[in-house]
């Protein structure tokens, strides 16, 4: 219901028990600990080459997880985010993180093995791209980086464009028409160039090549000493040979698949030794001892220190914050009101000196939700759907469970608005009896359907806004009673009170009133006089003391007078409550498009079909973005016009060092 | 000539369509292409970047909702146009304005807005609430305007 009390914690122990200490602290995760600053005799513990070395190891596991997944995919269902992590004993965690070495040893195997599968890669790549380099010269049965006998030469290359044998020659014969002593070959063509094997004698190979080159003759990519065809067939084989290697290293690795539990067990082990270092360093120590300060919840702060007494030779003390200390903030809250924190966080902590807003705005917060969706069937869908969820999977994150917690009330809420309504996936039941059976059926609305009287609901949502705001308003006062502020609480909460007080009931009997809710009021005339005297009373409060710090009467009533402008951001706030009723005829106007559409293939096994088709997936639809503008507007409403009445929320979280940054593993605290 | 008034009826329905439309398909777009490139360095943020770039869609679905509701008031939808007189038609177009004109503009500097809180949520994932929060107030006119077109629909 309110902020957690804090305690401080000053422990001191030995430095050979300060691993197990800093190891029970983290699986308790209820300390904050706090940068202490050294002095001349404690020192602070640098930590960090041994941090950064556990979080390598962290990322290595983590790198090596990944690539199992990518060589031997996991089959996961599509809830599996909403499982969370799995809880095991700290028994198990002992047990499995005596094995650590060993299962290092397979991290690194699993990082060789995951470097060799690259270069088997790159290595077949180079393979393929040979032999395909390879292909235009099968039909020769020398080698390619022949150079012919002791009196003849052979020249084998490519010359651009496509040639046959006889075009060849008498170009060369019209290069040079010394030369006719040799002997071309065509051996194929491939991509715009010709392949040449020719044959000459040695002594004019230097003419014939000149020739050759002037023609733009070029060597082959590939040379060995083998014939292309026999060379073919021994990359053919190296590739087999890698083929079987990658599929020997294949195999292992879905026999190590099945370890990939314990690999996740290490890189959250890792995860958590990265952990202690990182806040070993904020502790200071000397020769033989360490110290340790932080803030514990105070409910548990007594058996914290009992056990860690108990277990370890230590000395703990346990203290009162300051009144000036900026202690961190944990919120606490009955379980109506606990779903909202995280809007609450979302927006910011309580600071020194407020209050935690949850409570009182957590049943705005569901009216308001419930009454933007304000359709009975999306109101069931929700919560069915949550509690299905959350029962399906009870290790659910704490965060993500919150999250849908809240949304099983909203959902709550959102049935009852439908009911009052009378909204049911719009207007589903008659359209369908309609349709299917050709009767007409009306579902009455327990209170009124919006869309017969949107005036009447704009009247009601303005008034619920009002209610939010005098509320907050409320708040306030309570805020600057418990200071025992009550000169300002009359001021600034007071005078406000009378003053929109007032002015609301002058507006009551008012012409332009009557005329939107189609009934005109009658005040007796004293109520008036009363509208009118605390109207006037509160403005006047308003101009006189808003500016009361300052001496000038002048300057004081100008901020008097720039307060009570403050009326226009009253006016806004209050119509911005208007959302109300155009998000709630919003969710059931698109609904009935649905469902007319749906119900425009007509009756008879035909049109059920299409009926059911159009009635899914455009419901889904509707609830889909209704859903969003209602949690959003919603937000809005409790973040700019509720807390713009007294909230701040600069505090700062309480963040207690713990596993939570584990992926996988909870380990649970026995005690 | 006894035809005009259903025209501009028909008009309003189509300006309410058009014109928020094309903002919402526009304020989306934006969206869309900033979420791309977030998406790109950090795709766990998917959920949260993809309503951020849905809050622009809104005013689609309020210009639609304005013309749905326009055409069962004149009677196109559910059988038998209404006969209008011009002055009745003419004031089907007004009723439209609000929603088509403020609905265009809006998603459109929505969608300026929201490709910002994409770009804040990119640098810190933990400020969800708050950007998503920023797009939301650009809507509220959006919502006004819905309100206020619904209404003088409905009550012409």
């Amino acid at each position: 219901m309110a902020v957690q009390q804090m305690k401080k914690i000053h422990l001191c122990a030995w430095k050979s028990s300060r691993g197990n200490i800093l190891e029970m602290l983290q699986r308790r995760g209820i300390v904050q600990i706090a940068s202490l600053k050294e002095d001349g005799y404690f020192e602070r513990v640098d930590a960090d080459a041994l941090r950064s070395r556990y979080e390598k190891k962290a990322s290595d596991t983590e790198k090596v997880l990944e690539f199992l997944n990518s060589r031997v995919p996991e089959k996961k269902s599509l809830f599996a985010s909403l499982e969370g992590k799995k809880e095991i004993s700290g028994e198990e965690y002992r047990r499995a993180a005596a094995r650590e070495p060993e299962l290092l040893s397979r991290v690194e195997a699993l990082l060789e093995a995951e470097q060799e599968l690259e270069q088997i890669r790159v290595e077949k790549l180079r393979l393929s791209a040979e032999g395909e380099s390879l292909w235009p010269w099968m039909n020769l049965d020398i080698p390619l980086a022949g150079d012919g006998t002791r009196t003849t030469a052979v020249l084998i290359g490519t010359l651009p464009g496509q040639r046959t044998r006889d075009e060849v020659i008498s170009l060369l014969k019209a290069e040079d028409p010394a030369l006719d002593c040799f002997e071309a070959e065509v051996l194929g063509s491939a991509s715009g160039q010709t392949c040449l094997c020719i044959l000459c004698f040695r002594k004019e190979k230097e003419a014939l090549e000149g020739a050759l080159r002037k023609l733009g003759f070029a060597k082959p990519a590939v040379t060995s000493a083998l014939a292309p065809a026999a060379y073919a067939e021994e990359l053919e084989k190296e590739k087999k040979k890698l083929e079987e290697r990658e599929e020997k290293i294949g195999k292992r690795l879905e026999e190590l698949a099945g370890q990939r539990e314990q690999l996740r067990f290490l890189s959250d082990y890792y995860t958590m030794q990265a952990g202690r270092y990182r806040e070993m360093s904020r502790l200071l120590q000397s020769a033989h001892v360490f110290f340790l300060s932080g803030y514990v919840p105070a409910d548990q702060a007594g058996k914290l220190k009992a056990d860690l007494e108990d277990a370890f030779p230590c000395g703990v003390e346990l203290e009162d914050p300051g009144a000036e200390e900026e202690v961190p903030v944990l919120l606490k809250n009955n379980g109506f009101a606990k779903p909202t924190e995280s809007v609450v966080e979302s927006y910011g902590l309580p600071g020194r000196g407020e209050i935690d807003p949850t409570a009182v705005m957590a049943f705005f917060y569901y009216f308001f939700f419930g009454m933007m969706l304000s359709d009975a069937g999306y109101g069931i869908v929700m919560t069915v759907g949550c509690l299905l969820a959350r029962k399906k999977f009870p290790h659910m994150e704490e965060g993500l469970r919150r999250m849908l917690t809240m949304f099983l009330y909203c959902g709550i809420s959102t049935t009852i608005w439908g009911i009052l309504f009378g909204g049911y996936f719009g207007d589903v039941i008659p359209i369908a009896a309609e349709t299917f059976f050709h009767r007409e059926v009306t579902v009455p609305a327990l209170w009124f359907a919006p869309l017969d009287d949107p005036m009447r609901l704009l009247l009601f949502s303005l008034l619920f806004g009002l209610l939010h705001l005098f509320a907050g308003l409320a708040v306030k006062a309570y805020l600057l009673l418990r200071e025992r502020k009550y000169m300002d609480c009359v001021c600034e909460v007071g005078f406000w009170y009378m003053l929109l007080t007032g002015l609301i009931l002058m507006l009551l009997p008012s012409k332009i009133f009557a005329s939107m809710a189609g009934i005109s009021l009658e005040f007796p005339a004293w109520l008036n006089l009363l509208a009118q005297i605390l109207a006037a009373a509160g403005a006047a409060g308003i101009v006189l003391m808003a500016g009361r710090k300052r001496k000038n009467f002048g300057i004081r009533l100008a901020l008097g007078a720039y307060e009570l402008y403050g009326v226009t951001s009253w006016l806004s706030d209050l119509l911005s409550y208007s959302r109300l009723l155009a998000l709630g005829i919003a969710t059931g106007v698109i609904a009935s498009v649905i469902n007319t559409m749906a119900a425009m293939a007509g009756g008879g096994i035909p049109g059920a079909v299409v009926f059911t088709v159009v009635f899914l997936a455009g419901h889904t639809l509707n609830l889909a973005i209704n859903l969003l503008g209602a949690y959003v507007h919603t937000n809005r409403l409790q973040y700019v016009e509720f807390f713009g009445k007294f909230y701040e929320g600069n505090g700062k979280p309480f963040r207690p060092f713990s596993a939570k940054s584990n992926k996988y593993f909870d380990v649970k605290e026995e005690n | 000539m006894e035809q005009m008034g259903i025209v501009f009826a028909l008009l309003g329905v189509a300006c309410a369509t058009l014109f928020s439309g094309i903002g919402s398909a526009l304020g989306v777009g934006m969206g869309g292409r900033a979420a791309a490139g977030v998406l790109s360095e950090k795709p766990e943020l998917f959920g949260k970047i993809l309503i951020l770039q849905l809050l622009p869609g809104t005013q689609g679905i309020y210009g639609m909702l304005v013309a749905f509701v326009t055409l069962s008031q004149i009677g196109i939808l559910g059988g038998g146009a209404r006969q209008l007189t011009l002055e009745e038609g003419l004031l089907y177009l007004v009723a439209c304005l609000p929603i088509a004109v403020v609905g265009l503009i809006s998603a459109i500097h929505q969608g300026k807005t929201s490709v910002a809180a994409i770009g804040m949520l990119a640098k810190r994932p933990d400020t969800f609430g708050k950007a998503m929060l920023l797009p939301a107030m650009v809507e509220t006119y959006a919502i006004l305007a819905l309100l206020i077109s619904l209404l003088a629909v409905f009550n012409l």
